[in-house]
C-alpha cells in the first residue's frame, strides 16, 4: 500500500468523518447528551454535505448546471416524510421504518432524476439550466397545492421524527456512504467516461462513449442521493414545507460547489460545513435588516470566486497564487512531472474551460460561399 | 468476408438544397492507405461527418465490413469498428494524457467492468483499471508520449496533441481509421515524422487507414489510392500516381 | 362574454410586461450568448428609482432617470461582472449572473428595507369597451411594447451599429476580424436591454404598484421562458411568447380548478417547448460544427 499525498487526499474524507461519527457516536451511545442546537447543526450538516457533494457530480464532473438541486429533495423529504409517517404506527419509529423511507424517499428522487435527465440529453448548458430551475418550481407547486390528507398543503407534512440524540450518526453514516459511491463512480471507468464528456462531447462521442447512458446515470445518481438528503431532511424536522426548497436553497447548494471548487469533493464538503456554520451562527449576529449581509455574501462568493477561477484574464495571477502553488512554494519540492505516480495524477482538477465550441452553421455558410464562387468562375 | 473494409455507396447529403456531398462511392481495401483530397470546401469532412454518422446521408449508404453501418449513432459507429481524429483538434483538455487514451479503451470487451463493480470496488475494478492503464502506456509509448503521460491534454504542444488523438482513436481498436488533416499546422520535419508513424500504424496493428490531406507532397508519399472531392462530387479516383497526374486534378488544384 | 374578454385583454398587457422584459433577454442573449440571470433584478432596480425619482413629481423625468440609472448599471455589472468570463466557459458566465442578481437583491434589501414600497406613477383610469372595464394602463403598456419591438427591428435591420450587433451574434471573432469592436457592441446590448428593463419596470409598476427587492426574480424568470417559446435571438419572437405566456397565465388564473397551478403549467410549457422545439417558434437553428 502506497501512501502518497493525492492517496491520502482521496481517503482523508472517510477518515476525518468517520472518526469523527465514530467518537461522537460512542459518546452518544455511552450515555453521553449533546446540546440539542449543536445535535441540529450536526444533522443539517450531514444532509448538506450530501446535497453538496451529489450536485458536484452533476455541475462539477458533467459540467451542466443544475438549479432545481432543493428540488430533488424536496420529492425525498416529502415522500420519505409520507412513507415514514404510514408506517411508524404498525413498523414503530425505528431503523426499518427509517430505511424504508430512505429507500422510498430516494427512488422518488432518482425517477424525477430521469425525468430530468432526458431533457439533459438534448440541451446544454443554458437552457439545461433554466430547465433544472423550472423543475424545481414545479415540484414546489405541486407540493404547495396538495390536498391537506394527501401531503399537507401549504402547511407542509407533518413527519415522524427521530430521537435527536441519534440522528446525526445516521446522517453522518450516509454521508460516507454517499461518498463512497460518488468517489468510486467518479474514481473509476465510468467516472472518466463522465468527465469526458464534460470537456468534449462530440469527442466522446466519437470515442465510442456512451453519452445517453452516462448522463442519464449521473443525474440519475445525483438526484438519488439528493433524495437521500431530503429524507434525513424530514426526519430532523417536524414538517415538510415545499416553500423551503425553492430556487434560494437550490442557490445555496450551488454556493457550496462554487465556493469548494467545482470537481472538487473535499471542499464541497468543507464548504457544505461552512455555509450551514455560517447559516446557523451569522442570523445570531446580524439581526433586523442586517440578515440581508448574508446573502450579499453569498452572492460575493459566486461572483469573485468564479471569476477568479475562471477569467482568461487571470490565468498568469492564478497560476502565479494557488493553493498549489502556494503550497508548493512552502514544502519547496521540486516535482519531476515524468517521475509521478500514475495514482498520483489528478482526479480533482478544476476545469478552467469547458470547451463548449461555438455553436455555429458553418458548414452551411462555407457550403455557401463556394457556391457563389463556382458561380462566379462561370461568368 | 467482404473484400472491402470500408465501401460506400452512392454516399450523398444535401443542406437544404444544397448538396455538400453527392454520389461518393469509394472502395478501401484492407491494409491500404486511402487519402481523401480536394479544395476547401470541397466535402472532405463532410463524409467524415457521414462515415461516424454525426450527419444522416440523404442518398446512398455505406459499409463496413460487409455489414451495413447506415443510421447508427456516432458512439456505435465507433464500437462497430470506425475511429477518427478531428480536424481542430478535440482532447479531454481537462484530463491527463493517460486518461485520455484509457477513455478509448473504455468500450474493449477485455476491460469491461460494470457500474456496480466500480462502485462497490470489487476485484475486478482494480484489475481492469491496472490492464487498462498499462495498455494505455503502451500505446503512449508508441506515440513517443509516455514522458507526458502526466499532464493535462492541453498542456501539450500542437504536435503532440495530434499524436495523442490518433492514439485515442487507435485505443477503441478500430478496423479502420479515419484521420482529418493530421499534418496540418506541421513543420516539415514533424510532418515526416507523421508519416513514419502512420506507415507504423498501418503495420503494427494491422490497420486501414483513411485520411484527409492538403500536403500534396505528403499525400503522394503515403497514400496508396485516392478519391479527389470538388464541390462535393467525385473529380477523380484510382491510384496515387494516376490521379496526381489526371489534368481535371491539376486543373481544380491550380485553379481555371 | 364580458369576462371572456377582460382576461384576454388582461393576458394582453400582462403579456406585454414579459414580451418588454423578453425583448430586453433575447437581445443579451442573441448577442452576448449569455443568459442574464440579472436581467429580472435590474427591472426591480427600475422600479426603485422610479420610485426615487417620482420625489419629482415628474412622471416623465422619474422614466427617464430610471432608464439612465438602468443602463448606467446594466453596462457596470456587464464590465465588472461578465467582462472578464468572455472566453470562458458559459457555466462559468451563468453562475456569476446568478451571484449578480442576488447582489442585487440583497443591496436593494440594504437600502431600501424588507417592506415592500407603494408607487404610483400616474393614473390612467379606465375606459369602458363592450360593456368591461379595461384599464387605460394596459393598452399603454401593449402599444409602448409594440412601438419598442418595431423599433428594435428597425434598429437591427437598418443602423451600422444594429447590423454589427448581427455580426457579432453570428460570430463573435469573425466580427472583430471585420473591425467590428465587440466590447463597445455588447456594451450598447447591454445599455439597450437595460432602459427596456427599466421601461419593463414601469409597466410593472402601472400594474400593480409595489416595489419590493424580490420583484423582479419570478417576472425575469418567466420573460425567459417567454423568450424561449418564441425563439431566442428573435425580436418578434419574444413579442409573441411574451403575449402568449401572458394569455396562459392570464386564462389559467381564471379557471379555478388550475389556478393555483398556474406556475407550474407556463414552466411545464416551457420544458415541453425545449424538448419538442429548442429553437422556439421564430428562432433560427444552429449547428454545432464538427
Amino acid at each position: 500500500m502506497r501512501l502518497g499525498k493525492i492517496k491520502i487526499n482521496h481517503y482523508i474524507n472517510y477518515l476525518l468523518i468517520g472518526v469523527l461519527t465514530i467518537v461522537l457516536g460512542s459518546i452518544t451511545l455511552a450515555g453521553g447528551k449533546f446540546d440539542n442546537s449543536l445535535l441540529f447543526l450536526l444533522e443539517k450538516m450531514g444532509f448538506n454535505i450530501i446535497l453538496a457533494v451529489s450536485l458536484s457530480l452533476v455541475v462539477g464532473f458533467l459540467g451542466e448546471l443544475s438549479l432545481g438541486h432543493a428540488g430533488f429533495m424536496c420529492v425525498g423529504a416529502y415522500l420519505g416524510g409520507k412513507v415514514a409517517a404510514l408506517l411508524v404506527p404498525s413498523l414503530g419509529n425505528g431503523l426499518i421504518t427509517f430505511s424504508i423511507a430512505l429507500l422510498a424517499g430516494a427512488a422518488a428522487a432518482a425517477i424525477c432524476g430521469v425525468i430530468i435527465g432526458i431533457p439533459a440529453l438534448r440541451l446544454r448548458g443554458d437552457y439545461l439550466a433554466i430547465v433544472t430551475l423550472a423543475f424545481g418550481e414545479i415540484v414546489k407547486s405541486l407540493f404547495q397545492n396538495t390536498s391537506d390528507e394527501s401531503f399537507g398543503g401549504t402547511l407542509g407534512l407533518e413527519t415522524p421524527r427521530f430521537d435527536r440524540n441519534y440522528l446525526f450518526i445516521i446522517a453522518f453514516v450516509l454521508v460516507l456512504i454517499t461518498l463512497a459511491v460518488v468517489q468510486n463512480y467518479i474514481r473509476s471507468k465510468h467516472g472518466r467516461a463522465v468527465t469526458a464528456i464534460r470537456d468534449n462531447e462530440i469527442a466522446a462521442r466519437a470515442t465510442g462513449i456512451n453519452v445517453t447512458k452516462y448522463k442519464l446515470l449521473t443525474f440519475i445518481l445525483s438526484a438519488a442521493f439528493a433524495g437521500v438528503a431530503g429524507v434525513l431532511y424530514s426526519y430532523s424536522n417536524y414538517r415538510v414545507q415545499s416553500a423551503k426548497f425553492g430556487y434560494n436553497y437550490s442557490i445555496e447548494i450551488l454556493v457550496m460547489v462554487v465556493l469548494g471548487g467545482m470537481g472538487n469533493i473535499n471542499g464541497s464538503i468543507i464548504a457544505a460545513v461552512l455555509i450551514t456554520w455560517l447559516n446557523t451562527w451569522l442570523p445570531t449576529k446580524l439581526t433586523g435588516d442586517l440578515a440581508v449581509l448574508q446573502n450579499l455574501l453569498y452572492a460575493l462568493i459566486l461572483i469573485v470566486i468564479v471569476i477568479y477561477n475562471n477569467a482568461p484574464g487571470l490565468k498568469g495571477f492564478r497560476d502565479k497564487y494557488n493553493f498549489g502553488a502556494l503550497a508548493k512554494k512552502l514544502i519547496m519540492r521540486k516535482v519531476d512531472p515524468s517521475r509521478i505516480n500514475d495514482d498520483k495524477a489528478k482526479w480533482d482538477v478544476v476545469p478552467t474551460k469547458i470547451s463548449m465550441d461555438e455553436i455555429l452553421s458553418v458548414d452551411m455558410k462555407q457550403q455557401e460561399v463556394y457556391t457563389d464562387r463556382k458561380r462566379g468562375g462561370k461568368d | 468476408m467482404a473484400e472491402y473494409v470500408l465501401e460506400t455507396k452512392g454516399l450523398g447529403i444535401s443542406f437544404g438544397g444544397l448538396h455538400a456531398a453527392q454520389d461518393v462511392n469509394i472502395r478501401i481495401k484492407k491494409n491500404q492507405i486511402y487519402g481523401l483530397i480536394g479544395p476547401n470546401g470541397a466535402g472532405k469532412t463532410t463524409i467524415f461527418n457521414l462515415l461516424t454518422c454525426v450527419y444522416k446521408p440523404t442518398a446512398g449508404t455505406f459499409y463496413l465490413g460487409g455489414e451495413e453501418m447506415k443510421g447508427l449513432t456516432p458512439d456505435k459507429i465507433n464500437q462497430k469498428g470506425i475511429a477518427r481524429t478531428f480536424q481542430n483538434i478535440r482532447l479531454f483538455n481537462n484530463m491527463t494524457v493517460v486518461r485520455n487514451v484509457m477513455v478509448g479503451l473504455h468500450n474493449r470487451p477485455e476491460y469491461k467492468c460494470s457500474v456496480l463493480e466500480s462502485v462497490l470496488r470489487l476485484p475486478r475494478h482494480f484489475k481492469m483499471e491496472k490492464q487498462m492503464r498499462e495498455k494505455a502506456k503502451e500505446l503512449l509509448r508508441i506515440f513517443d508520449l509516455e514522458q507526458e503521460r502526466n499532464s493535462l491534454a492541453c498542456n501539450l504542444p500542437y504536435g503532440k496533441q495530434r499524436k495523442l488523438e490518433i492514439a485515442r482513436a487507435l485505443a477503441t481498436n478500430p478496423k479502420i481509421l479515419l484521420l482529418d488533416e493530421p499534418a496540418a499546422g506541421m513543420n516539415p520535419h514533424e510532418t515526416e515524422d507523421l508519416a513514419k508513424t502512420i506507415r507504423f500504424i498501418r503495420d503494427h496493428f494491422d490497420m486501414t487507414i483513411l485520411l484527409i490531406e492538403h500536403d500534396m507532397g505528403f499525400v503522394s508519399e503515403l497514400c496508396d489510392e485516392l478519391t479527389v472531392l470538388s464541390f462535393g462530387t467525385v473529380l477523380a479516383q484510382g491510384e496515387t500516381k494516376t490521379v496526381l497526374q489526371d489534368p481535371k486534378v491539376i486543373k481544380a488544384y491550380i485553379g481555371g | 362574454m364580458e369576462e371572456i374578454l377582460s382576461t384576454l385583454i388582461n393576458g394582453l398587457s400582462l403579456g406585454g410586461i414579459y414580451a418588454m422584459i423578453a425583448l430586453g433577454y433575447t437581445m443579451v442573449y442573441g448577442i452576448a450568448k449569455m443568459l442574464n440571470f440579472a436581467h429580472g433584478d435590474v427591472i426591480m432596480v427600475g422600479g426603485y428609482l422610479i420610485y426615487v425619482f417620482m420625489a419629482t413629481n415628474n412622471p416623465l423625468l422619474a422614466i427617464l432617470l430610471a432608464c439612465i440609472g438602468c443602463v448606467i448599471l446594466g453596462v457596470c455589472i456587464e464590465k465588472i461582472a461578465y467582462k472578464p468570463l468572455r472566453g470562458a466557459s458559459p457555466l462559468a458566465v451563468l453562475i456569476t449572473a446568478i451571484g449578480v442578481s442576488y447582489l442585487l437583491q440583497s443591496l436593494a434589501q440594504i437600502v431600501f428595507g424588507s417592506a415592500s414600497k407603494m408607487v404610483t406613477v400616474y393614473e390612467f383610469g379606465s375606459v369602458q369597451l363592450l360593456g368591461c372595464t379595461i384599464q387605460v394602463s394596459s393598452l399603454v403598456t401593449l402599444a409602448v411594447t409594440v412601438a419598442v419591438m418595431v423599433a428594435l427591428t428597425m434598429f437591427v435591420k437598418y443602423t451600422r451599429m444594429g447590423r454589427a450587433m448581427i455580426a457579432v451574434s453570428e460570430d463573435k471573432s469573425a466580427a472583430q476580424l471585420m473591425g467590428i469592436n465587440v466590447d463597445r457592441i455588447i456594451m450598447v446590448t447591454f445599455a439597450i436591454g437595460s432602459a427596456l428593463a427599466a421601461l419593463a419596470g414601469l409597466f410593472y409598476l402601472l400594474k400593480a404598484p409595489n416595489v419590493f427587492n424580490t420583484m423582479g426574480a419570478m417576472p425575469g424568470i418567466k420573460a425567459f421562458t417567454a423568450a424561449v417559446i418564441g425563439g431566442i435571438g428573435s425580436i418578434p419572437g419574444a413579442m409573441l411568447g411574451g403575449i402568449l405566456l401572458g394569455m396562459v397565465e392570464s386564462v389559467s388564473y381564471k379557471i379555478t380548478a388550475i389556478a393555483p397551478y398556474t406556475d407550474a403549467i407556463e414552466f411545464t410549457i416551457l420544458i415541453v417547448i425545449l424538448l419538442v422545439r429548442p429553437t422556439g417558434f421564430l428562432g433560427k437553428k444552429r449547428r454545432e460544427k464538427v
